[in-house]
């Protein structure tokens, strides 16, 4: 048994309002530059519907992830080393930008520069490739909320999976009704296909928390790494001709904060954790031979963090004391392996993604109100999640390689919460048979309810920070004058106001979000109260409060870096 | 006696075109792996580039693994085991044509793809341009002195000439009186492919450099550890290479809004 550590996420699709403020803040932290307009590290897309890049998931066409061989051996879907090796001038699989879509700005220049005319001015579209005009066709999301999904709902390659294999003409006006959203990020596997196409090398997994980076000094722009993930989630860069992802905002995260995305959630539907796994047997369940069994297999490498045995193993690989104490309280370990609600995106890739989703009960409920049934009621609950079956397929489809049993009895167990914890508000007895059904206790269903209803920042993010004996090797780190008084304390240097070093970005968010997380006052102005507005400032004199209070606070930066 | 050109030619210059090229490609390793990329523009445009490239790099592979037969193996080895001087230029004219050719057709389609698709037209910088003038006449020389050998008979075998004075550069004793022998054709292909050589290390070639063979044995799952090294992130590391690329577009006519200028930050991380 070799113990490692792995960042990861789950998302409660059933709280995602599909409002993008997670692509959208993810945009502007990281892929806002030239070479990069079409780069989206995290995208939501509406099921059912094409996804993005359009039809990533139909793998016959792509070649993303892994098969196996005829012996049973992992093998790149796309080709052997020498296969890859010798298709390496010219990708044969790889998404051209027409795939995913062609960025665009407008001549907004346009409306203010343009002479006297008798019609308006307008902002034409420009596009961001050839600076030339062009025509809005396609977009990261051109399909949400199912627009214009009943003209091209045959492309979405999941029901056309599921259209092959049931017997029965899929209603189309069923379809209409049934739709979720899905926020996708970089699956920061735990057998990455991406890592295992890249010809140089350049792409690896930090052994300390296993998130996925691409090594921009050693990418060579071989591109096998756009072809190799079956997520579709490295993109390549078409300015600096590097290979770039969704890196789990790792700046952010090695001083304990979440992600962009996650931070930014306005549902708080995602959760961040840690997960210990047995590195030893990641290959082997990855080429565990049916698809169907890939889901079991993959939670069974996630090891149990208050088993004595796993704690002395990891110790003896290294790992903090913080850790292991994270590990206990990770929600993702909770909702993953613990109440088994949440499942990997399409295990059938075998590349044991990192980041889970607990799939939608929502739609169903939905249609059940729809249809004037009590949409809370556990019987009738039970009924829809079985005779409905189009939905439980579609989830399975993308959850657990077809296995309709799995997602059922996810949804049950989500049906159940509800009935049972309408009782307990209402002031009634609860009833303990709804929980025996669905094979849990009450108490267990309690602790969902909690960590899916109520959960509170501290217990959504349960992120250890990155070790301070390793603190000088992060980056943006160390400046020896931030000390207190210190030159480069407050932007003060020696020649007068932000003279002198800047305060890292990473600290200076981290103490912003340290006073805003625990601030009485939301919006932090608290921590101004008695402070000069310089914008006021008449520029004479010293007055008190033009400089924050000095003493304590500058400790409190002073150990900023990653001692929590 | 050998002329100063010929000295110069012959007898000075190789040195200083290794000198460049490989003080240049160790400076530039040093200093701008970042730049250091095949710069693919697959993204913009596939189909024509899917015949292309495959026909340009297999083709130049073939004439590399020619020149390197025709240069380094001495006449007397092939003499020895009993190739005669006709079937090995028969042997060497065929295989040497259809690589030539195939690489240069692979070249000239690359070129009109270059020419005639606009994004990819776009993405090329001055630096390509001159890359690709330097590769078309070496090339064209190079293809040209096959051609001519088939017509002009008489012309000494560049195996007498151009093949002992290359190896003498290796033991540092330039043997510049048999490079003077040498066809005229054969002059003018290597003084191109001089200069060639010394634009290597600062163009986009240098992706050859870089040849990833060593997938073949790697494992497949690479992990790393944080740096331990001490690094002021703050500090910006400064490269000894102008960015290839990675600007907004300033002179195209219309203005990003809200883009900042030029942002460098090396998304994904960017330690070793």
């Amino acid at each position: 048994m070799r113990v490692m550590a792995q960042t990861a996420m789950v998302m409660t699709l059933d709280k995602c309002i599909g409002c993008h403020t997670c692509s959208v803040t993810c945009k502007q932290a990281w892929t806002n530059r030239a070479g990069t307009e079409y780069v989206w590290f995290n995208n939501v897309e509406t099921r059912p519907g094409q996804g993005y890049p359009r039809r990533y998931e139909d793998q016959e066409k792509w070649r993303g992830g892994w098969t196996l061989n005829r012996r049973g051996n992992l093998q790149l879907k796309s080709g052997n080393r020498l296969q890859k090796l010798f298709g390496i001038f010219a990708s044969p699989v790889q998404p051209e930008l027409d795939d995913y879509y062609e960025p665009w700005t407008y001549d907004y220049e346009n409306l203010v520069a343009s002479p006297a005319t008798d019609d308006f001015p307008v902002a034409r579209p420009k596009s961001l490739i050839t600076g030339k005009d062009t025509k809005v066709e396609w977009s990261a999301n051109w399909d949400d909320s199912l627009g214009g999904t009943a003209n091209t709902d045959e492309q979405d390659p999941v029901l056309q999976k599921i259209r092959e294999q049931s017997e029965e003409q899929i209603r189309l006006e069923f379809e209409k009704t049934f739709m979720f959203y899905l926020p996708r990020i970089c699956e920061h596997c735990l057998n990455p296909s991406c890592m295992a196409s890249c010809p140089s090398g350049a792409i690896y997994k930090r052994s300390e928390d296993g998130i996925v980076l691409v090594d921009q000094d050693r990418c060579r722009g071989w591109r096998q790494c756009i072809t190799g993930c079956p997520y579709k989630k490295i993109y390549y860069n078409h300015k600096s001709g590097k290979a770039e992802k969704c890196t789990f905002c790792y700046p952010r995260v090695e001083v304990g904060i979440p992600t962009v995305c996650a931070e930014t959630c306005v549902g708080r539907m995602r959760y961040i954790g840690i997960f210990l796994y047995d590195a030893d047997r990641v290959t082997e369940a990855a080429a565990t031979p049916d698809e169907k069994d890939l889901y079991e297999a993959q939670l069974d490498i996630l090891l149990d963090p208050n088993d004595p045995e796993v704690q002395r193993a990891a110790r003896a690989e290294g790992i903090p004391e913080d850790w292991l104490e994270a590990a206990k309280k990770s929600p993702v370990y909770t909702l993953a392996k613990e109440l088994k609600v949440a499942l990997p995106l399409h295990p059938e890739y075998r590349t044991m993604p990192m980041v889970w989703y607990v799939p939608p009960l929502s739609p169903i409920v939905d249609l059940l109100r729809g249809q004037g049934h009590d949409g809370e009621d556990a019987d009738v609950l039970f009924g829809a999640i079985d005779s409905l079956r189009i939905p439980v397929e579609y989830l399975a489809e993308l959850f657990t390689a077809g296995d309709t049993d799995v997602v059922t009895n996810v949804l049950r167990k989500l049906a159940a919460m509800r009935s049972y914890m309408r009782d307990l508000t209402l002031g009634q007895d609860p009833d303990e048979s709804i929980a025996e059904a669905v094979g849990m206790t009450g108490s267990q269903i309690q602790k969902m309810y909690r960590l899916m209803a109520i959960a509170k920042y501290d217990e959504r993010y349960v992120i250890p920070t990155a070790h301070l004996e390793e603190a000088h090797g992060l980056e943006e780190m160390g400046c020896s004058l931030d000390v207190d008084g210190g030159p480069g304390m407050g932007q003060m240097g020696g020649l007068g106001e932000a003279s002198g070093r800047p305060t890292p970005v990473a600290i200076e968010n981290f103490n912003a979000l340290r006073a805003r997380q625990t601030s009485e006052d939301p919006t932090g102005n608290s921590e101004l109260s008695g402070r000069v507005n310089l914008l006021n400032w008449d520029g004479q004199g010293n007055p008190d409060g033009l400089f924050p209070a000095g003493q304590g606070d500058g400790a409190a930066r002073g150990d900023a870096g990653g001692s929590r | 006696m050998s002329s100063v050109v010929d000295i110069l030619l012959w007898g000075v210059l190789p040195y200083v075109v290794l000198l460049v090229v490989i003080g240049g490609t160790i400076w530039r390793y040093k200093y701008d792996q970042f730049g250091w990329t095949t710069r693919s523009s697959q993204l913009y445009e596939s189909r024509l580039l899917r015949i292309a490239s495959p026909l340009f790099h297999f083709g130049i592979l073939a004439v590399l693994v020619g020149h390197i037969v025709g240069l380094v193996i001495p006449k007397s080895w092939t003499d020895a085991v009993g190739v005669t001087e006709h079937m090995y230029h028969m042997l060497a004219l065929t295989i040497g044509i259809f690589a030539g050719v195939g690489t240069f057709v692979g070249m000239a389609l690359l070129i009109y793809r270059r020419r005639k698709t606009g994004p990819v037209f776009m993405a090329t910088t001055a630096n390509d341009k001159l890359m690709y003038i330097l590769l078309v006449v070496t090339l064209t020389a190079g293809l040209a002195t096959t051609i001519l050998s088939l017509w002009d008979t008489s012309e000494t075998s560049y195996r007498d000439t151009v093949s002992p004075w290359f190896r003498s550069i290796w033991i540092l004793q330039p043997d510049v009186a048999a490079m003077s022998e040498a066809g005229l054709s054969f002059k003018v292909h290597v003084l191109f492919a001089f200069v060639l050589f010394m634009a290597w290390p600062f163009t986009r070639l240098v992706h050859a450099f870089t040849a990833p063979l060593h997938y073949l044995f790697r494992p497949y799952i690479v992990y790393r550890s944080r740096d331990r090294v001490t690094r002021s992130g703050s500090v910006p590391t400064r490269r000894g290479w102008d960015p290839v690329g990675t600007q907004d577009r300033h002179n195209s006519g219309y203005r990003r809004s809200g883009s900042g200028s030029t942002r460098r930050e090396k998304t994904g991380s960017g330690r070793r």
